[in-house]
């Protein structure tokens, strides 16, 4: 009943859907929305960048995500301008930059609607691969490092006194960032990337009670946004990554009521 | 001068058996000249410092004197610019720090949190909460605490590290005064029963002078170190807190425990002071 198209796109939404989550929740838990919102957007560079030199696109939006968060520290400790005045500077100039890079390829030229928005519908065979390989990836590192990157997120300071490496463990939280942005560029596209980390996580946040329930609940939370938000492009001929946005966006606010009726119980 | 390489200038006031059996125990921590400059003022200047086990010593001094910085320091959360900081091997820490913000976005139990030090069971939480006076808080929202009761649970985390020394920042603040008299009990039990080397830092002269083998009085330097009645009595101590604090500052909690009232010899006064 289903086209192959429409399976894979599913496939690679969910996948998506589950790496994102948890990341989503550190993003939610250490206060950087704005933070990922500006790693994706450096991510237009990245595809423009991988695609004129011809390197895989995903490896590229990797290597400038990292660059924007070294520039962002360096600037951080330069000068004395609070981080969100810097993210304002870098997310929209980076998001320009990328534009201009994308219009100046020559010959065959970056799908910038695809890039803007994400191209779910056209994902194949191999897109599918990186996904669930570099997914996996991420999942591993991230369950590897859980407890003491849940330490560092809730006290850093004691953290470090009993022993944590925190400023490794930033790095290394940023590096699953940064691949989680390049994993999720083709199904929601770069404008739409922080939305599927952070509002999952939020959706989650009233009805958890640990860490560990938050991650899980903003998961189901993804994959449901992704099942609704395809079935709805396929239903009415709706933009895939703006109706999987939607979707999950519809989901937080009933979480809102459900959170309520926690409250009160 | 030196003040560490005095004999124990603390030693008159702290329990004696734990302290004349080993005269010469090495410190658990040890500073010497202490120097740290953010953004190129000095927050800390040619601090020296021993900390030995069973002793409690006490940081008072006016805000923005160094007290956080010293225990930050102590704690290896910040690097000295100059000087040495010599820790005794394998030397574990217990770190409250002042202020503790958990985002409310993290979901979390109180039970939870104790566990992020490391590996714990049911069983040692609910032990380390009744240590400290917070039974049956296991399974709160950490985010609903009141102050003193989120100062009581963190200590909790903090003595679940099995530390050798211990780091608290303005303890007392946030806890009334019943609370404080029995965070003072407890830090006073811990030292001579477990033989804890406690730093702590406060502002609140009444109850610093409770519990503590010694006092620092900082104020970017060490203006005067000794037990708390021949610091109460220093010009140097008085010039910053002015008289009426000073006087406070003789009060003593518990009578048992009082400290040898020799001025002449436990107090180690610097009136060189060198601001910079």
């Amino acid at each position: 009943m289903f086209d192959s198209f429409f399976l894979y796109a599913l496939a690679a939404g969910i996948g998506v859907a589950l790496v994102a989550a948890p990341l989503g929740c550190f993003v939610v838990w250490r206060g950087l929305a704005f933070f990922g919102d500006a790693l994706a957007h450096s991510a237009l560079l990245g595809l423009a960048f991988g695609m004129a030199l011809g390197v895989a696109p995903g490896a590229a939006v990797l290597v400038f995500a990292v660059l924007f968060a070294l520039a962002l520290a360096a600037l951080e400790r330069l000068g004395p301008l609070a981080s969100d005045t810097l993210l304002g500077i870098l997310a929209p100039s980076l998001l320009a930059a990328g534009m201009i890079a994308s219009t100046m390829l020559p010959g065959a030229r970056l799908d910038l609607l695809g890039a803007l928005f994400g191209d779910v519908l056209a994902v194949g065979p191999t897109d599918l691969a990186w996904i669930y390989g570099g997914g996996l990836v991420v999942l591993a590192g991230l369950a590897w490092l859980w407890r003491p990157l849940i330490a560092a997120t809730a006290d850093a300071d004691v953290a470090a006194v009993e022993g944590i490496s925190v400023a490794r463990l930033n790095l290394a939280l940023l590096l699953l960032l940064a691949l989680t942005v390049a994993l999720a560029v083709k199904v929601v596209g770069v404008l739409l990337i922080g939305a599927l980390l952070v509002i999952p996580a939020a959706a989650a946040r009233g009805l958890a009670r640990s860490p560990e329930g938050m991650a899980i609940i903003a998961a189901v939370t993804g994959v449901l946004a992704v099942i609704l938000g395809l079935s709805g492009s396929l239903a009415f001929d709706l933009p895939a990554g703006p109706a999987i946005v939607v979707a999950a966006a519809l989901l937080f606010a009933l979480s809102l009521v459900g959170g309520r009726q926690r409250q009160a119980a | 001068m030196d003040l560490t390489t005095r004999p124990l200038a603390s030693a008159a006031g702290t329990s004696p058996a734990d302290l004349r059996s080993l005269p010469t125990a090495r410190p658990l921590v040890e500073m010497q000249g202490v120097t740290v400059t953010f953004n190129n003022r000095p927050a800390l200047h040619g601090v020296n410092l021993a900390v030995r086990s069973g002793e409690v010593v006490t940081l008072i001094g006016p805000n923005g004197s160094g007290k956080t910085t010293l225990i930050r320091v102590l704690g290896g959360l910040i690097k000295a610019d100059a000087g040495k900081v010599e820790k005794r091997d394998g030397l574990r820490i217990g770190y409250v720090p002042q202020r503790t913000h958990i985002r409310n976005s993290l979901p979390m139990t109180v039970a939870r949190f104790l566990a992020l030090g490391g590996k714990v069971n049911r069983a040692g939480v609910a032990e380390a909460l009744a240590e400290v006076g917070a039974d049956g808080l296991a399974d709160a929202s950490i985010h609903q605490l009141s102050g003193g009761e989120f100062q009581r649970v963190a200590l909790a985390r903090a003595l679940m590290q099995r530390p050798d020394l211990l780091l608290l920042d303005e303890p007392a603040q946030g806890v009334d005064v019943a609370g404080q008299a029995q965070l003072y009990q407890l830090i006073d039990r811990l030292r001579r029963e477990r033989g804890l080397g406690v730093v702590l830092s406060s502002h609140d002269l009444h109850l610093v002078m409770a519990a503590t083998d010694r006092v620092v009085c900082l104020n970017g330097h060490v203006c005067c170190v000794g037990s708390p009645a021949s610091v109460a009595n220093d010009p140097a101590f008085r010039g910053l807190f002015g008289e009426a604090a000073a006087a406070l500052a003789v009060y003593r909690h518990d009578p048992a425990h009082d400290h040898n009232h020799d001025h002449g010899s436990d107090g180690v006064c610097d009136h060189d002071h060198h601001h910079s």
